[in-house]
């Protein structure tokens, strides 16, 4: 059983590629292997920056022989027919067998396929593997055709068994394959032999290759630790840097060094950022001082100076890169401090979206929304219109500029500079928040109410402007957004009846979009002028959106979504409701509780109110796992059924009018008593939004319904008899509406 | 910089890369007279990756980046600064060798110094063009762009060339240990009259940023893109043969202007009136001049091997 080792060295590679290529290469060649009849026993696969290797133990040395029958023509049939039969078989006539059929003797041949060398299999393979290879990104090099990640220098591919190595013969593009390979670019750079993967590995080793990248991120972290240790500080974790680092260097060589004392008083964001994003570098804390007081750069050689030079050398270049990270902060520090009016000056020349205007004009509409949402969250409105008008304007300053991923947090520390209070200053750091299911979700009021004011724009703007997400597509992130304001809303307990806020969020929007329509349309302009010059009555904004439509349909195109989004903005509104839905669909199977459970309370009252929503699917979800649970579903379903079969043949409605007086059985009785009992709970219990006790008050009809069903027909002939027990089972169904619509639960 | 071999002053290290570059066999040629925002602007680079026909070029190009302007105080931005950029098709195997070569001539030795190659693709929108290749890093420091050509103008390169962009004042500022640019020696320091960096430079770094930021007449300057843009249109326009009947087809001339355009673009960038969306537009219509001279310098003779 051979040993396959195959290295693809070549320029270097880039960091982030290399983890993928890995699992491309050892999936893709061991697949191909398997598919052309060979086993093997195990496969891993390693890079550096400059080489892609693939390990393979246990290859069965041929491929098995096979063997095929085919069924011919008869013995009677024409020559010609027999001519092609041979030749498409490739046997002789000799080698064929008469056998019975059916039809009386055919002629059978047997087709051997005999099993290939291991050696030939590997070259179509891996051949085939670097014609196709799947990189992100691919480029030709000299005059040549192939295609890989960065010119490809050599193939090493061998196979090793009792009798030694033997190099798989195989050309790519003129490249021919060896069984040599280089160590270190700089301290080994000398062309060597190998015999097997063991023997690969160590040489490397020698030569200043650490082949594992697994063993090149433990050596970083852990040297890089010790020295942080030594000087009683703390690496930074950064697992996505450390796999980066690791895809750099073929030898890492940690270095620590110290900031200049000068830069420790930037923000330990702008540190960790800057040294990050432009070095490379890790970041070393003082837990003494919780600063960020010193670095870890990771080399890929070992120098006569032990890395003095290096080192020096990076201490330079991260002053020199500190220096502009403290001019910027300089700057912007001296605009935050004179009240940042540059800042939001600016930003009316950024466009947010061609439709919707800048990022001013988006302000603005934040601005307006957090002011409305502010009571409903606890908030203060001044604070909240305060620092929705504050949060963004970091987006102008120099440090945002430089290092994008900073915004919000350097907007902050502009905030309290201008002497904004800690409530404005956290809302302009947490209102991009959450931006994922697991990111941390805003709790201070103020935060909350510009969180949310700052989603709920970009919703009701992508919105009215028809900008929705499709299949796949969602360039503007909306189901980002709308999971946004479904987990603000959850877990800060929020009661928001959204509706409102989105019909608002939609008028605000389609101003925006009207008054840039208005610049290029005399006609908008002046409906836009009369519709700025007055609040916005209702009347007046249907006899304006009247008018657009209808210019919109005399110009044969279209009318602009916006118009529409204007006159009914409830439309867009209950439009949007049922987006969130969907999402909050998702996000609740997430936590166990299925759609239809979900459904079935959408179909309640007061659905645009998350909170309400959410509680009511819960407590309904326990309920449904109970056996009185399960079985009273059966019970109302079959109520409602029968009530719906008696009223589609009677033409009512049934009601109202149920009389004990009436009741014939104990069971009817029984039934009317649990009634009796159970509705004021039931309603009680939803007037204090109680939910799990409505639920156990509902839960209580289910023996006296089940006992009812048994005893009882309730389509008798006696007519009186017949519509009081409708009019009772229409007791059963209200009381079960109040909760949830019970048809939708499936099963 | 513990090398001894080490260059004492900035023209030193460019003559160093001149004599090095001119021993591999490049043609070392001098700096396009136009202004342009990069080495690769210059013909000799952005034309000649186009075509069958083998090419070696190495050359100094000043660069004009007008928004990159700080009035000479920046320690390591200037507006007007210079490449040194060499281009070689088809790409050589040994080209990564070749660069680190260059690097020992000009005194960083990688045995003390810890070079690497860091992932950086690159792409000229302005120029349809785009290639795959890395930044060089020097000890942290980024001291050179290392690129593949794959398409320029609109067109596959092939063969592939292979583009050296070194920063040149910041690459001299690391070789020779200089804290501001402005600081760096310019000529030998132990020279009769030595001169700085700053000697040389503060002054108009000064007043080209002024003119840049303040005073760049704009309603000129949207003429003179329009006009760049006319003429550049109009050559490319004009029939290939001339009035002798001789095949004479103006790709340079055209590109000429493409490169005036890019350059205007680039000071009313600088004055702040091209809007966001704007921007992109003006961009589309230099990267349109720029195809349509690529689409015409492909047919003409220094773009086919030579029989």
């Amino acid at each position: 059983m051979p040993d396959l080792l195959i290295e693809l060295f070549s320029e270097e590679i880039p960091a982030r590629m290399q983890a993928r290529a890995r699992e491309d290469l050892k999936r893709l060649i061991t697949d191909g292997l398997v598919e052309a009849g060979l086993t093997y026993a195990s496969a891993g696969a390693f890079s550096t920056p400059r080489r892609l290797v693939l390990t393979v133990e246990g290859l069965s040395a041929n491929s098995p022989t096979t063997r095929e029958e085919r069924k011919g023509p008869r013995l009677d049939a024409p020559e010609k027919a027999l001519e092609g039969f041979l030749r498409s078989a490739g046997v002789t006539k000799d080698q064929l067998e008469a056998r019975d059929d059916k039809k009386g003797q055919v002629w059978f041949a047997t087709i051997t396929h005999p099993g290939r060398p291991a050696a030939r299999i590997v070259a179509e393979v891996l051949e085939r593997v670097i014609r196709d290879f799947p990189w992100p990104k691919s480029m030709r090099w000299g005059a040549g055709t192939l295609r890989w990640v960065r010119p490809l220098h050599s193939i090493l591919c061998i196979l090793t068994d009792e009798s030694g190595a033997s190099v798989v013969p195989l050309t790519v593009d003129g490249v021919t394959a060896g069984d040599r390979t280089r160590g270190h670019r700089f301290m080994a750079p000398d062309a060597f032999a190998v015999t097997g993967f063991e023997d690969y590995a160590a040489r490397l080793r020698r030569a200043r290759v650490m082949l594992d990248p697994a063993e090149r991120e433990a050596a970083i972290r852990q040297e890089a630790e010790s020295l942080a240790f030594a000087r009683g500080w703390q690496i930074v974790p950064d697992d996505g840097l450390l796999s980066e680092v690791a895809g750099l260097v073929e030898w890492p060589v940690p270095l620590m060094g110290v900031i200049e004392a000068r830069f420790l008083d930037l923000p330990p964001e702008v540190l960790q950022t800057s040294m990050k994003e432009h070095q490379k570098f890790f970041s070393a804390r003082n837990p003494k001082t919780g600063r960020i007081e010193g670095f870890v750069t990771v080399a890929n050689i070992e120098t006569p100076d032990h890395g003095e030079t290096i080192l020096a050398g990076n201490q330079r270049v991260l002053a020199a890169r500190l220096s502009d990270a403290a001019f910027f902060w300089e700057n912007d520090l001296r605009e935050a401090k004179s009240g940042m009016a540059a800042w939001a000056e600016g930003l009316r020349a950024v466009t947010f979206h061609n439709k919707l205007g800048s990022q001013a004009d988006r302000i603005e509409r934040i601005a307006a929304l957090a002011r409305e949402i502010a009571p409903l969250v606890g908030a203060d409105a001044d604070q909240a219109e305060r620092a929705a008008r504050l949060a963004k304007l970091d987006l102008r300053s120099s440090m945002v500029g430089e290092f994008p991923e900073l915004q919000g947090i350097m907007g902050r520390y502009y905030a309290l500079a201008a002497g904004e209070s800690d409530a404005v200053a956290d809302a302009a750091r947490d209102h991009y928040s959450p931006l994922g299911p697991s990111d941390e979700v805003p709790t201070a009021p103020v935060s909350v109410a510009v969180a949310l004011a700052d989603k709920l724009d970009t919703l009701t703007g992508f919105w009215a402007i028809d900008e929705k997400p499709t299949g796949s597509k969602d360039p503007f992130a909306l189901r980002r957004a709308a999971l946004g304001v479904i987990r603000l809303v959850i877990e800060n307990n929020s009661r928001i009846a959204l509706l409102d806020h989105f019909s608002r969020g939609s008028v605000l929007a389609a101003r925006s979009a009207l008054g840039i329509a208005a610049q290029a349309s005399s006609t908008i302009r002046d409906i836009y002028a009369k519709l700025a010059g007055v609040p916005a009555s209702d009347l007046l904004r249907k006899e304006i959106v009247t008018a657009l439509l209808k210019d919109g349909k005399n110009g044969d195109k279209e009318p602009e979504s916006f118009y529409v989004a204007l006159a009914e903005p409830e439309i867009f509104a209950a439009n949007l409701l049922a987006f969130l839905h969907d999402r909050l669909k998702v996000h609740l199977r997430d936590q166990g509780i299925r759609h239809d459970i979900i459904d079935a309370v959408l179909a309640q009252p007061g659905n645009d109110d998350l909170v309400l929503v959410v509680s009511r699917a819960t407590a309904l979800n326990a309920m449904l796992q109970t056996e009185d649970g399960k079985n009273l579903t059966q019970g109302l379903k079959r109520a409602g059924n029968i009530l719906a079969q008696a009223e589609e043949k009677d033409g009512v409605e049934y009601s109202f009018g149920a009389d004990p007086k009436f009741a014939d059985t104990d069971q009817e009785r029984a039934l009317f008593a649990a009634l009796d009992t159970a509705e004021p709970r039931i309603r009680q219990a939803i007037a204090d939004e109680d939910f799990p006790a409505a639920m156990t008050a509902i839960a209580a009809l289910r023996a006296p319904i089940d006992a009812f069903f048994e005893a009882v027909q309730v389509n008798t002939d006696h007519q009186i008899t017949r519509r009081n027990r409708l009019n009772l089972l229409s007791r059963i169904r209200d009381a079960g509406r109040q909760l949830a619509d019970f048809t939708r639960i499936e099963g | 910089m513990t090398s001894p071999n080490r260059p004492r002053s900035f023209q030193e290290i460019i003559l160093r890369l001149q004599t090095y570059w001119a021993a591999q066999g490049c043609a070392v040629l001098q700096p396009y007279d136009m202004e342009v925002g990069a080495g690769t602007f210059h013909p000799a680079t952005t034309l000649r990756a186009l075509g069958a026909r083998p090419w070696a070029a190495a050359y100094v190009q000043p660069s004009r980046r007008p928004t990159d302007g700080r009035y000479g105080e920046n320690p390591n931005r200037l507006q007007h600064y210079y490449q040194y950029q060499v281009i070689i098709k088809p790409s050589p195997p040994d080209l990564q060798d070749l660069y680190l070569g260059s690097l020992k001539a000009i005194g960083l030795d990688p045995m003390v110094h810890d070079v690497r190659f860091v992932e950086d693709d690159w792409e000229s929108p302005t120029l349809g063009a785009w290639g795959l290749g890395w930044e060089v890093w020097c000890d942290g420091m980024e001291v050179s762009q290392f690129t593949y050509f794959q398409q320029v103008g609109g067109h596959d390169c092939k063969p592939v060339s292979g583009e050296l962009t070194y920063g040149l004042e910041r690459l001299a500022m690391y070789v020779l240990g200089a804290g501001h640019v402005m600081d760096m020696p310019f000529n030998d320091p132990g020279a009769a009259i030595p001169l700085s960096y700053g000697d040389i430079f503060r002054q108009t770094e000064q007043e080209y940023s002024r003119w840049n930021f303040e005073q760049a007449d704009t309603e000129t300057l949207f003429r003179h893109f329009k006009d760049a843009e006319a003429e550049c249109a109009r050559i490319l326009a004009a029939p290939e043969t001339d009035a002798a009947g001789r095949r004479i087809p103006m790709a340079h001339p055209a590109y000429d202007q493409c490169i005036k355009a890019s350059h205007i673009f680039n000071l009313l960038d600088a004055r702040g009136v091209i809007s966001v969306t704007e921007r992109q537009a003006y961009i589309g219509r230099v990267r349109a001049l720029a195809k349509a001279c690529a689409d015409l310098f492909v047919t003409t003779d220094a773009a086919q091997v030579p029989t």
